[in-house]
């Protein structure tokens, strides 16, 4: 991205950086918040070992697998016309846009671990000689905003298939070079629409939307989309996620 | 039939009105906070208004209450329909029936009798009941806009969903102010929904 462009975006996207601001705000006044005053001030509601941020807790697994159960692996998202892509498609993190990581894509390579045959790492350039499929669909945040967008890239079910995963695992788990972490349940992973996403509106994914590598699945919200991706895993044991930790709920389905 | 005339409210209404109580005022809280993360209009709720402290506590509870909500409706609504307390109580209500009584309660002449509902009441009860569908209704579709899109495509997409579900608040929000405005008018109309017996 030149700086121009990066301008241009970081502009567009003005509320929603404020509202980040705010929400680090908030995040950090959060012993003054309804929750940590009824639960005996904890830091943080939600990760407190307070009664009601226990009942909270076990309420959202209880979410996570009434979701599972919800979750028809063969219903796909709706799709779009490419006149309803939003222009210009929203950026989102955690941290502004000038701390997105800048990854150099001849050096990068897709780091595999855990329950998976074939651990040689990927590069750019053989992801792409994997077939490849195209969605235009609607990302759906957690904060109620919702934007569509065209992604292309690798289905993760045949990669997974690809480098002898144990489809039978519960989780797949990915870590990215923004300290960001998140993970999937294994029947969301093989969702038909659930891509290793290389290209964004047809051309190679940029700094602000997760190049070189993120994962595109529409039947998720969207901080279940990490970017940035430099490791992807599979797993029988929770791995967790950034917000999720802090108490989103894990499975986040749509 | 009638009921012993000193009986203004069943139990099972008294129990879940209050079970209710507690689920809507979890429900807003918890809504509000979530609203304030992308709000809809050029406005936030007040912090100290809602419940959660940052968005992932507030969708926690949103979506932690929402079962108290639902179970409780479905008491509520089993109980209505297997009594004949909705039918009986809030049918059938007229445009006639409703002028002439919201006529008389604005010269406050509408006498108030424990356990029979006047039009005005019916309407308003009626009216809650319908809001507090459309807030179930969307608030699912908000939930699952995938699993459920065929319901989403039928409102109107998620956006538009959005709004159906703030409208739906907004409704039983103004629900409530009129509701709460007339027990501080008429406090005689409290000690009966805890007790079930008019004095």
């Amino acid at each position: 991205m030149t700086p121009h462009e990066r301008r241009a975006l970081r502009d567009a996207h003005r509320p929603q950086l404020a509202r980040l601001q705010r929400r680090m705000l908030l995040h950090g006044g959060l012993s003054l918040g309804a929750v940590a005053l009824l639960s005996g001030c904890d830091d943080d509601a939600l990760s407190g070992d307070g009664a009601l941020d226990r009942m909270l807790r076990s309420m959202s697994r209880f979410n996570d697998r009434v979701q599972s159960w919800l979750f028809d692996p063969r219903r796909l998202a709706p799709t779009y016309a490419a006149s309803q892509i939003t222009r210009p498609f929203p950026f989102n993190a955690y941290y502004g846009i000038d701390d997105v990581p800048d990854i150099d894509p001849d050096g990068w390579k897709l780091e595999l671990s855990g329950l998976v045959a074939d651990r040689t790492p990927w590069t750019l350039a053989r992801l792409r000689t994997l077939p490849q499929e195209s969605q235009i669909t609607r990302l759906i945040c957690v904060e109620g905003w919702s934007a569509i967008g065209q992604w292309s890239g690798v289905p993760l079910g045949r990669f997974l298939q690809r480098i002898g995963a144990d489809l039978t695992a519960r989780y797949v788990g990915f870590r990215c070079a923004d300290k960001y972490y998140s993970s999937i349940d294994m029947a969301s992973a093989l969702h038909p629409q659930t891509i290793l996403t290389l290209d964004f509106a047809g051309d190679p994914l940029n700094g602000a939307y997760g190049a070189p590598l993120r994962l595109r699945i529409p039947t998720k919200l969207g901080f279940k989309n990490p970017k940035y991706i430099q490791a992807l895993f599979v797993t029988n044991t929770y791995p967790g996620g950034y917000w999720e930790d802090q108490g989103y709920n894990w499975f986040s389905g749509s | 039939m009638s009921l012993p005339s000193r009986r203004a409210h069943p139990l099972v209404v008294r129990l879940t009105h209050w079970v209710n109580a507690v689920a809507i005022t979890l429900m807003v809280g918890s809504g509000w906070g979530i609203y304030n993360a992308s709000p809809l209009l050029p406005v936030r709720f007040p912090p100290w208004a809602t419940l959660g402290g940052w968005l992932g506590g507030s969708i926690a509870w949103h979506l932690a209450a929402m079962w108290l909500l639902a179970g409780n409706a479905l008491v509520y609504l089993g109980y209505g329909l297997a009594s004949r307390h909705l039918a009986r109580d809030l049918l059938p209500v007229t445009p006639r029936s409703v002028l002439a009584d919201l006529r008389a309660a604005l010269r406050f002449q509408l006498p108030h009798q424990p356990g029979h509902y006047n039009a005005v009441q019916k309407l308003l009860y009626l009216m809650v009941l319908g809001f507090g569908a459309l807030a179930v209704v969307s608030g699912l579709v908000l939930w699952k806009p995938v699993q459920l899109h065929g319901l989403a495509w039928l409102l109107g997409g998620y956006p538009v969903v959005r709004w159906l579900h703030f409208v739906a608040m907004s409704g039983i929000v103004g629900f409530v102010a009129i509701h709460l405005a007339l027990v501080a008018l008429v406090p005689k109309t409290l000690p009966p929904m805890i007790t079930g017996r008019a004095r």
